[in-house]
């Protein structure tokens, strides 16, 4: 199959990640879309791997996984303890600084 | 079966960086292990140590280079050594600044307003989690403007991301406004380093190699894809103009300089500043210089934009953190000149400007955190009126870092403005001279707006005053005073030192 079908995947789940940012107001799903982001480069790294021949994006692919899980454990945290103090994770709620 | 080959280390060479991760490890077990009594002075002592150790690990590799100190995924130069040193002295009078422990919540996971925070907060306790967060940081910060392959620029930047975006969020006063300053920087900082490990992707894609030098030598060569190439420079540098604020992805500076405990602000603005300019100053002079007319025009017209969208914007602010966010704003615009410059010159009169206005970002800061009420720090620049009576010593000094940030002779900002202008006006590039310097003379207004309310307006009687700092606080402000005028007054060593150091091995 050709390679390229998979850059256009890659492609598409970033295009939708980023949408997913920009119009999502829940954090956590916000966030979700962060990840889908990263995961959709993740995708064009193994592709390119296979397409140039070497291992290289392989294992960006790994140091990517270990940085988007230490990226939960503190997104996590933060949403949390935003959520109990205002029993809400939407964005829109957390709009003090704009005044 | 393949055989694998162990990697080998130049240990010495990573010394500084080694050191900063060994300390942060170490203060992780003190907070493990060691008693609540203790641990305020332990780690405090644990973490300016571990950075005095490092500064004097840099000075003493500083003047030596290698490619290979890390199989070639980190350069040692003395560009590099440069922007370490800087990082680590920023970072030890951020941390003079973190030490004032006033600041910072005891118990972050206590919601604000309830039981539990009320009584942690009567324990008398103090909140120690900071420092190891800060080495963590600076461990990053460390890495970021010597990595030479995308692999430790993507893992650099998190690194130094992660423990800013906790510490963000970590204030006693106004928690709720500094948990929001928190989620902002962390979901805006996570959607760009997504879009810069896209970029990453396609610049692998195009010359299918993960190092500086492949890409460089792809870029020189000519073969590739050049569709990939664009695209892959295109998402990278949207994630570094996110981490150093430059128009149109500065939404997060004032938010989260605003919401953050000062002394975090103090240390965040100043040496991610540092570490992001220096990692796009390498990527920028090594791997891309070659396609220079790819990036060059677009670079320009956002280096315009954030120069006079920054200063327009400050001089509609009515708080003095939010103030100087959009200035950190128009300065990484002016920076952005010295990156464009893409000479010699640029590179000397950028790494100096970064220290310049680092220190002086530490000192303006440090002096906020001092002006306070009964209920926490005053940052309504009304309320800042007639400060100068009041208290002239604290004011004159903030008006020495206001002026060094408008640039007037006799300080440090002069220097720095005066160099990287002249670099870009060796370049060719008039345009951004004309408009930089247009913008500085915006830039003084506000300034100067702040320095006349301080001294020529009769104060309030609103219980606005500036505390008598601590010990540590008072070190901070002298010390950035002291360079701040140095630097101006008598430039010519550090010129000459960077002048000699500054280059970058390929």
């Amino acid at each position: 199959m050709n390679a390229a079908n998979y850059l256009y995947v890659s492609a598409l789940l970033f295009t939708i990640g980023a949408i997913g940012v920009v119009v999502r107001r829940n954090a956590i799903v916000v966030f979700m879309c962060v990840e889908l982001m990263l995961n959709a480069a993740n995708l064009a790294f193994v592709t390119f791997a296979r397409i140039n021949g070497n291992l290289e994006g392989q294992v960006v692919a790994f140091f990517t996984m270990v940085v988007a899980a230490c990226e939960v454990v503190v997104g996590l945290a933060i949403i949390v303890t935003i959520y109990r103090s205002r029993r809400s994770a939407s964005v829109d709620d957390a709009s003090l600084l704009k005044r | 079966m393949s055989i694998f080959t162990a990697p080998v280390l130049n240990y010495s060479l990573l010394a500084p960086i080694l050191i900063v991760l060994a300390g942060a490890v170490l203060g992780v077990m003190i907070e493990a292990f060691a008693s609540k009594a203790i641990r305020p002075v332990a780690q405090l002592s644990l973490t300016l140590g571990t950075l005095i150790l490092a500064i004097a690990q840099v000075w003493r590799i500083r003047h030596q280079s290698s490619l290979t100190a890390a199989m070639g995924s980190v350069a040692i130069d003395g560009a590099a050594i440069l922007m370490q040193g800087a990082v680590l002295v920023i970072a030890i009078l951020g941390v003079l600044l973190i030490a004032d422990q006033e600041q910072f919540t005891v118990l972050a996971a206590a919601v604000p307003g309830s039981e539990e925070e009320r009584e942690s907060l009567e324990s008398g306790q103090k909140l120690t989690e900071v420092y190891p967060l800060t080495l963590f940081a600076v461990a990053g910060m460390l890495v970021f403007p010597v990595s030479n392959d995308l692999i430790s620029l993507f893992v650099a930047l998190e690194m130094l991301s992660l423990p800013l975006y906790l510490m963000a969020g970590l204030s006693r006063r106004r928690r709720l406004l500094s948990q929001e300053a928190a989620l902002k920087y962390f979901l805006l900082g996570a959607f760009s380093s997504a879009f810069f490990l896209f970029g990453a992707a396609y610049l692998y894609g195009y010359s299918g190699s993960v190092s500086l030098a492949g890409i460089r030598d792809s870029v020189v060569g000519g073969s590739g894809n050049d569709v990939f190439f664009l695209i892959g420079i295109a998402f990278l540098s949207i994630g570094l103009l996110f981490k150093v604020g430059a128009v149109p992805f500065h939404a997060w500076t004032p938010d989260v300089y605003q919401g953050a405990p000062t002394p975090v602000t103090a240390f965040m603005a100043a040496a991610t500043k540092v570490a992001a300019f220096g990692a796009m100053l390498r990527i920028f002079y090594t791997a891309f210089a070659n396609a220079y007319w790819d990036w060059r025009p677009l670079m320009t017209v956002i280096a315009i934009i954030t120069m006079l969208f920054g200063s327009f914007v400050a001089i509609a602010q009515r708080d003095i953190k939010r103030m100087l966010a959009y200035s950190s704003i128009a300065h990484a615009g002016f920076l952005l000149a010295g990156v464009i410059a893409l000479n010699k010159a640029g590179l000397d009169a950028s790494i100096f400007y970064l220290f310049a206005y680092g220190i002086a970002t530490v000192g303006a800061f440090a002096i906020v955190t001092l002006v306070r009420d009964s209920t926490g720090e005053v940052t309504d620049l009304k309320r800042w009126a007639g400060l100068g009576k009041r208290s002239p010593f604290a004011a004159s000094l903030f008006a020495t870092f206001l002026l060094a940030f408008a640039g007037i002779p006799l300080t440090s900002g002069f220097i720095g403005k005066f160099s990287i202008f002249s670099a870009a006006y060796e370049s060719g590039n008039k345009a951004i001279v004309v408009v930089g310097v247009l913008s500085s003379a915006i830039a003084a207004y506000f300034y100067i707006r702040v320095i006349v309310l301080m001294f020529f307006t009769d104060p309030a009687d609103d219980g606005t005053s500036v505390v008598i700092p601590s010990m540590l606080t008072r070190i901070t402000v002298i010390a950035a005073f002291i360079i701040t005028i140095f630097l101006g007054v008598f430039p010519a060593p550090l010129l000459n030192f960077i002048t000699s150091l500054a280059y970058f091995i390929r």
